[in-house]
């Protein structure tokens, strides 16, 4: 019979702690090089010849007293769960700082082990830990490991069964200055390292921080992150649409074959299938070049860099300076910038991130805005070369963040009142991406997780567009109906009726708005057998479409509603029903206000 | 002679020590924990483009601060490094 132990894992933000608990228990929580990546208490088992660990990995925290809510989790938990023993994982390369937690642990818990993470990294930067030093000093095990070694998983999980065996007295409770003292004076013993370890992030952060770098850096970044998406993408795209509408039509064949119902074989193959596949094909392409790359720098560490750029509009805006991370997990996707307010600590600045982080134009709507960017603002010769749209896409975005800055601005001078709170962010060391790895998992978490919820949203509204295009009503269908509803409103803003009611349907998901699009305007209730630029462009063009409605366009795809992932999302992460709804408004009404402006003001000249 | 001045004040590149921290106890106990204790080493690595924040790197590990909070700190100067 194995032993069952529960063993707690703790440690400051960004040491590891969730890479170490994911080889300890195969589990897959997503991991980056930035501070306070995990946001809740995870759970996982391991396995070992010997034992059944539970193993609880706790949010990081500098501290347990500062009262922050991951600390405040963290600290709840060590004082009134049952568990066996505790692992405080320390970052190598930065021990002194470390030890503060250790101290703090050792003070309420009486069975402590101590891992020290990132040793190749110390070694590297010239830092040499003395273990067995640090073991006999601390009076708790010690363990020095580079968790993403294979012997050093090992290791940990033959150190793991040594849990629990060995209890330690607790120490006495020290004031904050004492215990930081005490974490010197050991580290003067342990720790010996060369005069500048860090030379080399010092050296990058000139290129990725300064003054007179840090913005063009993050502009030819951005640049270059969609260049290589939309150029990657293309032929593959086209190569899926093209098949996609193989299939589809010899689905319809099949189906007519097989004697079932005309409008049976209608809603499946023209409606469900063809609308699934679109949203397929133009999605998936970017999708795999655009997360693993972006997987990439948040591995690299950039993210934080990009955050201490920006934090200075934020700031002018009153909004906390980690905005500009969830905002560019926006660009992912929404819902997970949604989520990922909650590394902001001030509620009232995480809400302001909540309720403007659809302004970011998430990879969903990435396909469209392109799309129309090609058609109209580089005479179609987007797919030949696509530096041009990536830069056009890139000012897109540009004027996505300004327009999240505003209306943070008048969030914080209205309805969300106060003054910035304190802002501290840590820029941890440049890490190597594994890059193998962060392939890997950002194709099978982000890329199949966020393609599978597209794919959900799209089979039913597939479905539903089919029905409205289909059920004839007086001669016209439902569709023809609605598009004609909301034609005056379309006018007022420079688009139309079928744009209006294409952006209502794509609720479920943007990606969906564009063939919904060419379904209404062909009239005929399935996607007909368009699958490149110019046949879309024809389509448009025919459709009354000029440059006008164009810009009207890519504002209304940046600013209308969220889609009902980041609906939701709003609604779990502030628990209220009113800023979800206040969160469909305001980029609804923004939309609405900035079109109409600009449909006015081209009118008049 | 140790001149005292405000943290947001550190030319990048030079070099100090905390000497005093006036805010509220919450944040100070956030920077506490952080390590900014009286007497720590400190050294301004670099500012941003709008001039705030600049980070700093303080027992190995490097903060970034907003001028309006590191103004509430004071540092005593070394000679540059």
């Amino acid at each position: 019979m194995k032993e069952k132990k529960t063993i707690v894992l703790a440690g400051n933000p960004n040491v590891g702690k969730s890479t170490i608990f994911n080889q300890l228990t195969g589990r897959n929580q997503h991991t980056g090089n930035w501070t306070g990546k995990t946001v809740e208490i995870s759970e996982g088992i391991c396995e070992t010849e010997h034992g059944i660990f539970r193993i609880i990995d706790l949010p990081g925290t500098y501290s347990l007293y500062s009262r922050s809510p991951e600390e405040e989790i963290a600290r709840n938990y060590l004082m009134g769960e049952d568990f066996d023993s505790v692992m405080v994982i320390c970052d190598g390369t930065c021990l002194e700082r470390n030890l503060n937690l250790v101290f703090q642990v050792m003070e309420i818990c009486p069975s402590v082990m101590v891992c020290i993470n990132l040793m190749d990294e110390a070694e590297k930067k010239g830092i040499r830990i003395q273990l067995e030093k640090l073991e006999e000093l601390l009076d708790v095990p010690v363990i020095g490991i580079s968790a993403h070694s294979r012997s050093s998983v090992e290791k940990c999980r033959k150190f793991l069964e040594t849990a629990g065996k060995q209890k330690n007295c607790l120490i006495p409770a020290k004031d904050i200055r004492t215990r930081m003292k005490e974490a010197e004076a050991v580290c003067r013993q342990v720790v010996s390292a060369q005069p500048y370890p860090d030379q080399r992030d010092r050296k990058l952060d000139r290129i990725f921080t300064s003054r007179k770098t840090g913005f063009p850096v993050m502009f030819l970044l951005v640049v270059f992150i969609l260049w290589m998406t939309i150029f990657g993408a293309n032929g593959f795209s086209d190569f899926l649409l093209t098949v996609n509408f193989w299939a589809g039509e010899k689905l319809k064949i099949i189906l007519e074959q097989m004697d079932l119902p005309r409008w049976f074989c209608g809603l499946t193959a023209d409606g469900i299938f063809r609308v699934t596949g679109w949203v397929v094909s133009v999605m998936l392409p970017p999708m795999l070049i655009f997360f693993p790359l972006f997987s990439l720098l948040e591995d690299f560490g950039y993210l934080p860099r990009a955050a201490y750029n920006m934090d200075r509009p934020l700031e002018c805006c009153k909004a906390c300076g980690k905005q500009a991370l969830t905002m560019c997990m926006g660009l992912g996707c929404n819902a997970a910038g949604i989520t990922g307010c909650r590394i902001i600590d001030s509620p009232r600045e995480r809400i302001i991130a909540v309720l403007t982080n659809v302004f970011m134009p998430c990879n969903g709507r990435f396909p469209t805005i392109l799309m129309v960017i090609s058609i109209f603002f580089t005479s179609g010769a987007v797919w030949k070369s696509s530096l041009i749209p990536a830069v056009c896409l890139t000012a897109l975005i540009i004027f996505a963040a300004a327009l999240t800055l505003l209306v943070s601005r008048i969030l914080s001078e209205t309805l969300l009142k106060g003054v910035p709170s304190f802002f501290v962010l840590e820029l941890p060391p440049y890490r190597k991406p594994q890059i193998g790895k962060v392939i890997l998992h950002s194709v099978r978490d982000r890329v199949l997780f966020v393609l599978m919820r597209a794919v959900m949203a799209a089979a039913p509204a597939g479905a539903l567009i089919w029905i409205l295009a289909n059920v004839k009503e007086n001669g016209s269908s439902l569709l023809a109906v609605c598009t004609e509803f909301f034609e005056p409103l379309g006018q007022v803003m420079g688009l139309d009726g079928v744009i209006f009611t294409a952006f209502l349907l794509g609720f479920p998901a943007n990606e969906i708005v564009m063939p919904i699009i060419i379904m209404a305007y062909l009239a005929q209730g399935a996607i007909g057998n368009v699958t490149g630029l110019e046949e879309i462009r024809e389509i448009l063009l025919s459709n009354g479409w000029n440059l006008q409605t164009a810009v009207s366009f890519l504002i209304f795809s940046i600013a209308h509603w969220p889609c009902a992932a980041s609906a939701a999302a709003v609604r779990r992460e502030t628990g209220k029903i009113s800023w979800m709804i206040l969160s469909c408004l305001l980029p609804a009404v923004t939309g609405f206000v900035l079109c109409s402006l600009i449909n006015i003001l081209l009118e008049i000249i | 002679m140790c001149i005292k001045i405000r943290l947001s004040e550190m030319e990048p590149d030079s070099q100090g020590r905390i000497s005093e921290i006036i805010m509220e106890e919450k944040k100070e106990r956030r920077l506490l924990d952080l390590g900014f204790t009286e007497g720590t080493k400190i050294t301004c690595i670099g500012e941003s483009f709008f001039g705030s924040p600049k980070a700093y790197r303080i027992r190995g590990a490097v903060i970034a601060l907003r001028t309006s909070d590191a103004g509430k700190i004071y540092v005593e100067m070394e000679e540059k490094e």
